[in-house]
């Protein structure tokens, strides 16, 4: 089997920045994408107004797509599969993919992003996908002249809940305590927007409906009272936990959960393996310092395979077989 | 891009109710990212069944009575037909494996 240099997992901002700089450091890496999540978080929103360089704003998927062709044009191999298995100990770093293909490293950047944290109620995951929602941009077509929440008080609560109003007669946000994470400007565009209303210190506790969403229960987290609200669809957007389960008990976590690594670097407590994006972040989670972070994971990488012994990275930086792309 | 026939409101009677076949039904549009995603997983699986099922998309943008009908709220929605009745439902961008987990039953 071939040895590679090294081997990226995630194909957000961080993976595809990683990637980047790996491939201009002449590394030739190997990108794992995933099957139907390749690009990240970012394919599912819209309008990008915070990353530096697009001043009229940038649509995620494409500058996803911008990303993957920078990444590409320095010979970054991309696969689009999912990650089943590793084995980080060694040296030698191994990853299997879902389609069955095997594929070795010296060195791992992780960089698998987060993902959505749930609510926790018994009817959540049956009636997911009739009314109960992740994705604004995929599902909000569906509910044109309706009345919707939106559960959450971050910047994609508040985004998700604008997006909404373009087909919803009525949004109602939904927050557990009385103020706002969302950034000022968020807030302030929220607040504006005629068809959505603030409903704050309230919790999600049952969602009705046998086929599809039909209401909610809510209850108030300052004086317990309960209520009941008719709507239609309900749009999650309560945060997000980082997606470390391929890598739990093989490296060190924090207290926050997020993968611990040294200092301001990427190194994880696995000699080799380097962690990148959300997966290490419990705190910013921005499509800017998630490319940061995997620009520091690429540059640690490069610099841990320069250290280690010359026969064992001549063995991987023979010449590669041709670029094969497999779906 | 997929090679599935464009199934329409109105020839989604001719074309799935009526079908011999099973036909698995695509609800898609052009907006949604993973629909994209999953599209050529689907065109995949089709190729490699194509003695058992046939895969038709539907444009929720462009037939929303169809999408009405079966009641679509989230997309991509993917519904295997039998018989002009459904006899299974999934919904949301999966891995190729557990595609064909759901829809092993029909696949043998």
């Amino acid at each position: 089997m071939k040895l590679r240099q090294t081997i990226i997992i995630g194909s957000g901002p961080a993976g595809y920045t990683a990637a980047i700089y790996a491939a201009r450091a002449n590394l030739r890496p190997l990108l794992i994408a995933s099957s139907v999540e390749a690009g990240g978080e970012l394919m599912k929103t819209t309008e990008v107004e915070n990353y530096p360089g697009f001043p009229e704003g940038i649509m995620g998927p494409d500058l996803m797509a911008a990303f993957q062709a920078q990444a590409e044009r320095f010979g970054t191999e991309i696969v689009l599969d999912d990650v089943t298995s590793l084995d980080l100990s060694g040296d030698v770093k191994t990853v299997t993919l879902g389609n069955g293909d095997v594929h070795q490293a010296l060195s791992v950047i992780f960089a698998t992003g987060s993902a959505y944290r749930k609510l926790g109620l018994d009817d959540e995951e049956r009636l997911s996908g009739h009314g109960v929602s992740w994705c604004a941009t995929c599902d909000g077509f569906f509910f044109r002249k309706k009345t919707i929440a939106v559960v959450g008080g971050g910047d994609s609560a508040m985004e998700e809940a604008n997006f909404l109003t373009k087909f919803a007669d009525k949004v109602y946000v939904i927050h557990r305590s009385d103020s706002l994470r969302a950034s000022k400007t968020m807030q302030d565009r929220s607040f504006e927007n005629p068809k959505i209303e603030f409903l704050f210190n309230q919790t999600v506790e049952h969602i009705y409906g046998d086929t599809a969403v039909t209401g909610i229960g809510l209850r108030n987290t300052v004086d317990g009272s309960e209520s009941t609200l008719d709507l239609s669809g309900l749009f999650i957007a309560i945060g997000a936990d980082p997606r470390t389960h391929l890598v739990h008990g093989m490296l060190d976590f924090t207290a926050e959960g997020t993968i611990a690594v040294e200092g301001r670097s990427s190194r994880t407590s696995l000699a080799g393996v380097f962690a990148a994006g959300d997966v290490l972040d419990p705190t910013y989670r921005q499509a800017v310092t998630a490319a940061g972070s995997g620009t520091v994971a690429a540059l640690d990488a490069e610099h841990y395979l320069a250290s280690l012994p010359k026969g064992l990275l001549a063995k991987a930086t023979a010449d590669p077989e041709p670029a094969k792309v497999s779906a | 891009m997929s090679t599935a026939k464009d199934v329409t409101d109105a020839s989604f009677r001719a074309d799935v109710l009526d079908s011999e076949k099973l036909v698995l039904v695509d609800f898609w549009a052009e907006w949604c990212g993973p629909c994209r995603a999953v599209s050529p997983i689907l065109d995949q699986i089709a190729a490699e069944h194509s003695d058992k099922i046939e895969l038709v998309k539907v444009n929720v943008d462009d037939n929303m009575q169809i999408a009405a009908k079966y009641q679509i709220t989230s997309i991509p929605a993917m519904k295997l037909f039998k018989g002009g009745v459904v006899v299974k439902s999934v919904i949301g961008a999966k891995p190729k494996p557990a595609l064909e987990a759901d829809f092993a039953e029909w696949l043998k």
